[in-house]
């Protein structure tokens, strides 16, 4: 492959994975705490939407979501969607609907005496959950979003197919523009398994700092 | 924009289609991930290490990287090795191998939970390999992962219109189809994303009730 075509494509490609990973991510995990939690809340009507929007956005395929918010989505509301953006809240919202069964689950294993030892010291809802739930539970996720991060690193190819210049689509361009994919692919099978390394070599490293705290040895 | 119902009246027959070839590659591409699965499975306890690390190494890299490249590196790699298969063939192959890399991980953890001591039995019966696999550590592995494949199986039903991108005519590429050409996307695509909740929704159920009835 020549350097023009690394330089051009491939370099800005791994660069727009990199930004849609950490974009999604961060509204993935922002809708897995927020329905995570609403999952574990008092009232029967939050609990039953916040379970409706983990069993609909599990349900359905990531790329038909995508498409959906792309083509269907913006017209209904009479404003257009970048593809950027389209994928984004794609993944977003269907990677957040498995991170919230992650959070559910790991909220649920705190030990019953902790909330009733908060609503004993008087602790609103939301200091209960702040201050003596999440601690507690977030060293519990770390592994199941690493797990979920990797997917998430594999789900953003979708995007290649509404035409943003990610990894996958700088592949389909150097392949148009060289008539050559063995090369091209395997290049960038290996970049997606370099990133998916990096991802689970740094959250090892900080679920064993978080987890150092509390005293249990991550091996 | 309105909602028109003779558009979705128009997309239906399509759509039928659709649904059948996805519940084909769905069927296909069990099987193979599957069988491939417990080949994956078996080769991680290999005696030699010769045989588990190539093993390893190779499950690793599928698993971490997207289906979607490697549905792209088949489809166009493989003529150019001179195998050629249709489209749908290739499809079917590549979703079955990657999903295998899953599955492999759920045999191993099956077959790492079957208890220390029927290996023991195994081998003070003198039984050869091929019988402790069949007659003593695969039926009570079985029976534990059912659950866990059949989760599998429903990630690889959203997956399958991923095979839209090299030209499948599965339900998606249908719903693309019919959308450029009446240049009405809401309906077809609306129709397609309903049908992926209404086919996966029960399905999980089903698979939590297996899971109650065999994991106990």
């Amino acid at each position: 492959m020549t350097a023009g075509l690394w330089q051009n494509w491939v370099l800005p490609g791994i660069w727009i994975t990199v930004q849609l990973l950490v974009y999604s991510a961060v509204l993935a995990a922002t809708v897995a705490f927020a329905v995570g939690t609403a999952r574990t809340h008092r009232s029967r009507a939050v609990r039953f939407l916040a379970g409706f929007y983990t069993e609909v956005f599990r349900g359905t395929s990531a790329l038909v979501l995508m498409f959906w918010l792309f083509f269907v989505v913006p017209p209904l509301l009479g404003w257009q969607l970048v593809p950027m953006w389209a994928a984004v809240l794609a993944l977003g919202l269907s990677y957040g609907a498995y991170g919230a069964e992650i959070v559910r689950g790991a909220l649920n294993s705190v030990a019953a005496p902790q909330r009733e030892a908060g609503i004993a010291l008087s602790f609103t809802p939301w200091q209960r959950l702040r201050l003596i739930l999440l601690p507690q539970a977030v060293p519990e996720m770390i592994p199941s979003f690493c797990n979920l991060l990797v997917e998430l690193l594999k789900g953003t190819a979708l995007v290649s197919l509404l035409g943003v210049g990610d990894v996958s689509f700088a592949a389909y361009l150097v392949r148009l523009a060289t008539q050559e994919s063995a090369q091209i692919y395997t290049v960038v099978l290996v970049i997606y398994f370099v990133i998916a390394f990096a991802i689970t070599r740094s959250m090892k490293a900080l679920e064993r700092r978080t987890k150092a705290n509390i005293g249990v040895v991550v091996k | 924009m309105t909602w028109d119902w003779s558009a979705v009246a128009d997309f239906m027959p399509r759509f039928w289609e659709g649904v059948l070839l996805t519940l084909q590659i769905l069927v296909l591409g069990s099987l193979i991930s599957f069988t491939l699965g417990l080949v994956w499975a078996i080769g991680f306890r290999a005696p030699t290490r010769f045989v588990r690390w190539p093993v390893h190494v190779f499950t690793e890299f599928i698993r971490t990287t997207p289906l979607l490249v490697q549905l792209f590196f088949f489809y166009f790699v493989l003529p150019e090795w001179g195998i050629q298969f249709s489209a749908l063939t290739t499809g079917t192959i590549a979703i079955g191998l990657h999903y295998s890399t899953y599955t492999a991980q759920v045999y191993r953890a099956g077959i790492e939970a079957v208890p220390a001591g029927q290996w023991e039995a195994a081998t003070a019966l003198s039984l050869p390999a091929h019988r402790t696999w069949l007659a003593v550590i695969l039926p009570q592995a079985i029976r534990r992962i059912t659950p866990a494949l059949g989760n599998y199986v429903i990630a690889m039903l959203k997956d399958t219109p991923l095979l839209a991108a090299i030209g499948v005519l599965e339900m998606l590429q249908l719903s693309r189809l019919e959308s450029a050409s009446t240049f009405q996307y809401t309906e077809p695509l609306t129709v397609v994303g309903i049908a992926f909740v209404l086919i996966a929704c029960p399905a999980s159920l089903l698979v939590r009730t297996l899971e109650r009835r065999l994991v106990r």
